[in-house]
């Protein structure tokens, strides 16, 4: 209680104090991973150091070690980032072992909502219980997977008819996935322009999250839930479901038939160098790299298409992606970190970083009459925000994607056991360690 | 020339220097693609199918040196027309430099690190040495061996416990920690090779010293170690390979701070997907104070390599 | 000249002048020993220990706050019942034996033409030794990019020489296949390391032995398996001992190039114990595992290192 009345008694300095008098000058750090919007994110934040007098230090950890690095640093203590912009399934784990400062009082004395934000955001980002007001972080980043096309090759004229006759319908967006390995098929090893083509690049990564955020996107469509809707951590029928099943052979099915050669572990950047050199038709990956390829000399300017995970037999979801900002509990410079947030999260600030190729998750920039039109993927952003599902932000997170990530790569690279097998073997791992988490 | 019976003759020297020659040719061209992709533009660099014959650019160095943000037209007009050769070169990528990158700290790392470590073991390895090969340790064949022995340990083995040890003493991701971290791992075989070269100093020489009045100390460093000069140089070849290139105890133990340039080049990304000219450029840059120690006392490797086991 | 301690030597013989002086060499062995065995025991030996005692807890350094249970022996009865680490020892076997084959027989086979003194030998020697100057991480994520099937470099090299499709076949994607790649590209890396020793082994033969053969009138064949090979033997052995070792220790060549797959084809002992030291945490567990991998090296190279002494001493 003496805690809550001091973190009150801050928050309400700050607001005393305001922005602009913030009583010295401090350096912050602020981590995330190093990817296109982390270098956006530096050229936003000029802003906030002109304003606040703070001097801003950006650590980025590239993808594939950006868990390991981050999540150690939050569990030896470390004080190398004040501000950390985490991925949003640390939130448990990280809310639980009190890593991240709880931000509810702060955002009620300085008038931020979360009901601004984007739902999806603030369920997948921010809150601890999931669907629980608590909050330890502020909406960064919204991300899904989503998929890219060669609007080019689509409409060219002869590949339109010969896709019609073969499967009597348009060659267009895919309504389902079933059409869109279809798709995948009809344009693996084809000739375009004198050289053999592939039908997509999906996701296979072994060493971090690569698969899982992949797969994730077919499982869901044909039915496969985490949980029990009625009974918290019961996985069996659910997790393992005949759904679930199929969900996972359509991937392998895609992976077998219809990608590059030698994509077995590849992961957002590798589907995008094979996007950009012209080896596939389409490109699963997170929305982040929209903006890029907008920009691309080879596949940019017109050249590309944007369309969300499209629907299977059990519905239409896709992977969230994204992340929320929070300040890490062990700052020691608290009230300049929190300065930040409040100043990140004002409608003009997101709306630049929306400008900047950062997608807000604030509504009132998607929302804009003018969003949907601001940019070719505008559209397929909202469109795919609606409809996301995130992985476990349990504490145990890191545990439970281990034993996802080798049982659904075995089966679907390298071709061991069945996907039900898979899925069983799953249910049990996942099983044990909420066991050792006296969840179950 | 004289004749000697076991000289082979001409021609089978031709074709053995050509064998050699082929394997050598072959063996470079995983290293010249390296050092091309470097001059390729992020474009080619992924052509497909690959090129050989492309324009040369710096782009891969400028991106390996900044960080660069996708600009908005108007940032563009704000920034003005670019100034410098390296910003023109990222603006026709539509982007702007928004600062320095990490490379030029992580390669600042490398070499204190590399270069720390290994002058502290060649001054440790060196006394140890001196000390094996000279006098009369209590249980020297033991300890020799138990030298060697840490040497077997995998990495990933022990920086569980280096790990904890190093949380518990505010080590973790400092360079005094790396240091002290790669010179433990570099003596045992600094400590094998050194002895290897003083042994073969003739002890005449040190007790000619001892008698014209010289302390031991003086004798080991006036004498002794003038001596070993060329074994030192080659020990720490190796021990700078080592430190240099070590990826494994770098990547579990060093975040923000102290990072070296291993863990860090193939991590590189560019503004959109991987960059490999920049990582390209980073290896190329990288591997060069290491190529130019190397060739300068190219004469020492093979005894280096040996653990001092060819004699002069 | 007017410290006590000349004040005594001048009393003293000249030997025991010199010690005090001096130091005594007793002394100064200590000094010069004591602090490579301080680091190495502190850096080392009490790490090792520690993982020992941590090797029959449960600990996990990312729970720090659960206390730490005493298990006995049920964490190596775990790792030593488990089928999947017998495959990542047979991975890592694959890997060690084709490696150490191939970088063996060409190395020799190089050193022994370079013996032939040719014009230029020494250049050459000196470019070929290049490749093992880079990191192997940054060797391992290039040889990624030389792998891939659309845009890499060997497939197209292969194919070149074959006639093959360059996309008909992927060294890192194939379960087949990825075994051999991480062979190839340590072979790429590693062979130069065993050609220098080899060719030390060579240089050190002297003339005189073959100069006697010539008189005997042996023949070029016979000199080389009844002279060449067996005095160069004992070199050989040691560049397999130290390649052993280090092979054995794999870990950053391979988790960048393959990370471990597909599947688990390419999980060498050491990449699957950062997984489970570094990302499941499983502190206590992975100490173990340590344990079981050290005792294991320790022990084969121990064997080996005999064996090493009896053929010198031959």
């Amino acid at each position: 209680m003496k805690l809550k009345l001091m973190m009150t008694a801050a928050a309400g300095a700050l607001i005393a104090g305001g922005l602009s008098t913030a009583a010295t000058a401090e350096d912050l750090t602020l981590c995330w991973a190093a990817w296109d919007p982390a270098n956006a994110l530096i050229e936003l934040s000029k802003d906030f150091e002109a304003q606040s007098g703070n001097t801003m230090h950006f650590e980025f950890v590239p993808w594939p070690n950006f868990a390991d690095r981050m999540l150690n640093e939050l569990n030896s203590g470390g004080k190398l980032c004040d501000l950390l912009i985490g991925d949003s399934q640390w939130i448990g784990g990280a809310a639980e072992n009190g890593q991240y400062l709880k931000l509810n009082d702060f955002f009620d004395a300085n008038g931020i909502s979360m009901a601004d934000f984007i739902p999806a955001t603030v369920t997948g980002y921010a809150e601890w219980p999931k669907n629980t007001p608590n909050y330890y972080a502020l909406p960064a980043f919204g991300d899904v997977v989503g998929w890219t096309y060669r609007k080019d090759w689509f409409e060219r004229p002869e590949l339109q008819a010969e896709f019609k006759a073969k499967y009597g319908r348009d060659l267009g967006v895919p309504a389902t996935l079933e059409e869109l390995k279809d798709i995948a098929q009809f344009f693996q090893g084809r000739d375009i322009d004198g050289t053999t083509v592939y039908g997509a690049a999906i996701y296979t990564e072994r060493g971090s999250e690569g698969i899982t955020m992949g797969v994730t996107n077919a499982l869901y469509n044909y039915g496969f839930l985490y949980e029990n809707p009625e009974k918290p951590y019961d996985m069996q029928g659910f997790v393992n479901s005949p759904g679930a099943a199929a969900g996972l052979e359509f991937y392998k099915a895609l992976y077998d038939t219809a990608t590059p050669p030698g994509s077995s572990n590849w992961y957002m950047g590798e589907n995008i160098d094979a996007y950009r050199s012209g080896q596939v038709a389409m490109q699963m990956n997170f929305a982040f790299i929209w903006p890029g390829v907008e920009a691309d000399a080879n596949v940019g300017g017109g050249k590309s298409g944007y369309f969300p995970n499209p629907a299977g037999p059990a519905g239409q979801f896709a992977q969230l992606g994204g992340q929320g900002i929070s300040v890490v509990a062990n700052t020691e410079h608290q009230a300049a970190a929190l300065d930040y947030i409040k100043w990140f999260a004002q409608p003009d600030v997101q709306a630049k970083w929306w400008s900047l190729g950062g997608y807000s998750a604030l509504r009132a920039v998607v929302e804009d009459p003018g969003f949907a039109t601001s940019q070719p993927y505008a559209q397929t952003f909202l469109d795919s925000m609606a409809i996301v599902k995130d992985f476990w932000a349990e504490p145990a997170y890191a545990d439970l994607l281990l034993p996802m990530q080798e049982r659904i790569h075995n089966y679907v690279i390298a071709g061991e056991g069945t996907a039900q097998e898979a899925l069983d073997g799953i249910v049990s791992d996942w099983t044990e360690v909420f066991e050792d988490e006296g969840k179950l | 020339m004289s004749f000697s019976v076991t000289e082979p003759s001409r021609g089978t020297k031709w074709f053995a220097g050509l064998l050699v020659v082929g394997y050598a040719i072959i063996t470079l061209i995983p290293l010249l693609w390296i050092v091309a992709t470097g001059f390729k533009s992020p474009t080619d660099s992924i052509a497909y199918p690959p090129i050989v014959v492309f324009e040369p650019t710096l782009e891969g160095y400028v991106n390996l040196f900044t960080d660069r943000t996708r600009a908005t037209p108007e940032m563009l007009e704000a920034a003005g027309p670019p100034t410098t050769w390296y910003e023109e070169i990222t603006r026709n990528r539509g982007t702007v430099i928004s600062g320095p990158s990490r490379y030029g700290e992580r390669f600042l790392n490398s070499v204190i690190i590399g270069f720390g470590s290994t002058a502290l073991t060649m001054i440790l390895g060196t006394a140890a040495a001196y000390a094996f090969s000279r006098f009369r340790v209590p249980l020297k064949d033991d300890l020799l061996f138990f030298i060697l022995s840490t040497r077997m340990m995998p990495p990933i083995a022990v920086a569980i416990p280096i790990f904890l040890m190093f949380r518990n003493l505010g080590l973790n991701d400092t360079h005094l920690g790396m240091i002290l971290l790669y010179t433990a791992v570099n003596l045992s075989l600094s400590v094998w090779l050194l002895k290897g070269f003083i042994d073969e100093i003739p002890i005449e020489y040190e007790e000619a010293a001892l008698i014209d009045g010289y302390t031991r100390f003086q004798a080991f460093y006036k004498v002794v170690l003038p001596q070993a000069a060329t074994g030192i140089a080659s020990t720490a070849i190796f021990c700078l390979i080592f430190a240099w290139n070590e990826y494994a105890f770098a990547v579990l133990l060093t975040s923000g701070t102290a990072q070296t340039a291993p863990p860090f080049i193939p991590t590189i990304i560019g503004t959109s997907g991987k960059d490999w000219p920049a990582v390209a450029a980073g290896a190329t840059i990288f591997l060069v104070p290491v190529m130019v120690f190397t060739v300068l006392l190219r004469k020492h490797l093979l005894r280096g390599i040996t653990f001092g086991a060819v004699r002069k | 000249m007017d410290s006590p301690i000349d004040r005594a030597a001048i009393k003293t013989p000249d030997g025991i002048a010199r010690r005090i002086r001096g130091l005594s060499d007793r002394t100064i062995a200590w000094i010069f020993v004591a602090p490579t065995i301080f680091l190495l025991l502190a850096v080392n030996i009490f790490p090792l220990i520690w993982t020992i005692r941590l090797s029959f807890t449960d600990f996990r350094v990312n729970r720090p706050n659960n206390a730490i249970e005493w298990v006995g022996l049920r964490n190596y009865e775990r790792i030593l019942t488990d089928p999947d680490i017998w495959a990542t020892m047979q991975a890592t076997a694959h890997f060690l034996i084709w490696t150490l084959v191939l970088q063996v027989l060409i190395g020799f086979t190089l050193a022994f033409l370079i013996n032939m003194k040719f014009k230029g030998n020494d250049l050459w020697t000196t470019i070929i030794v290049f490749p093992m100057m880079l990191s192997p991480a940054v060797v391992g994520n290039f040889w990624t990019f030389l792998y891939q099937p659309q845009i890499g470099l060997f497939n197209y090299a292969v194919a070149f020489v074959t006639g093959a499709d360059p996309a008909s076949f992927s060294m890192i994607g194939d379960v087949n296949l990825a075994p051999w790649a991480i062979v190839i590209a340590d072979t790429w890396m590693w062979t130069p390391f065993v050609m220098l020793i080899c060719l030390a082994g060579l240089r050190s033969i002297p003339d005189s032995i073959y100069e006697a053969a010539e008189c005997d009138r042996a023949s070029k064949w016979r000199q080389f398996w009844t002279i060449t090979l067996p005095l160069a033997l004992p070199f050989l052995m040691l560049a397999v001992l130290f390649r052993g070792i280090e092979n054995f220790k794999m870990f950053d060549l391979v988790v960048q190039l393959t990370g471990g797959g597909p599947g688990n084809t390419t999980t060498l002992t050491s990449i699957d114990l950062k997984r489970e030291a570094f990302e499941k945490w499983r502190t206590g567990y992975s100490s173990a595992y340590a344990v079981i991998l050290f005792v294991t090296v320790f022990g084969l190279a121990s064997i080996y290192v005999k064996a090493l002494n009896k053929v010198k001493e031959r």
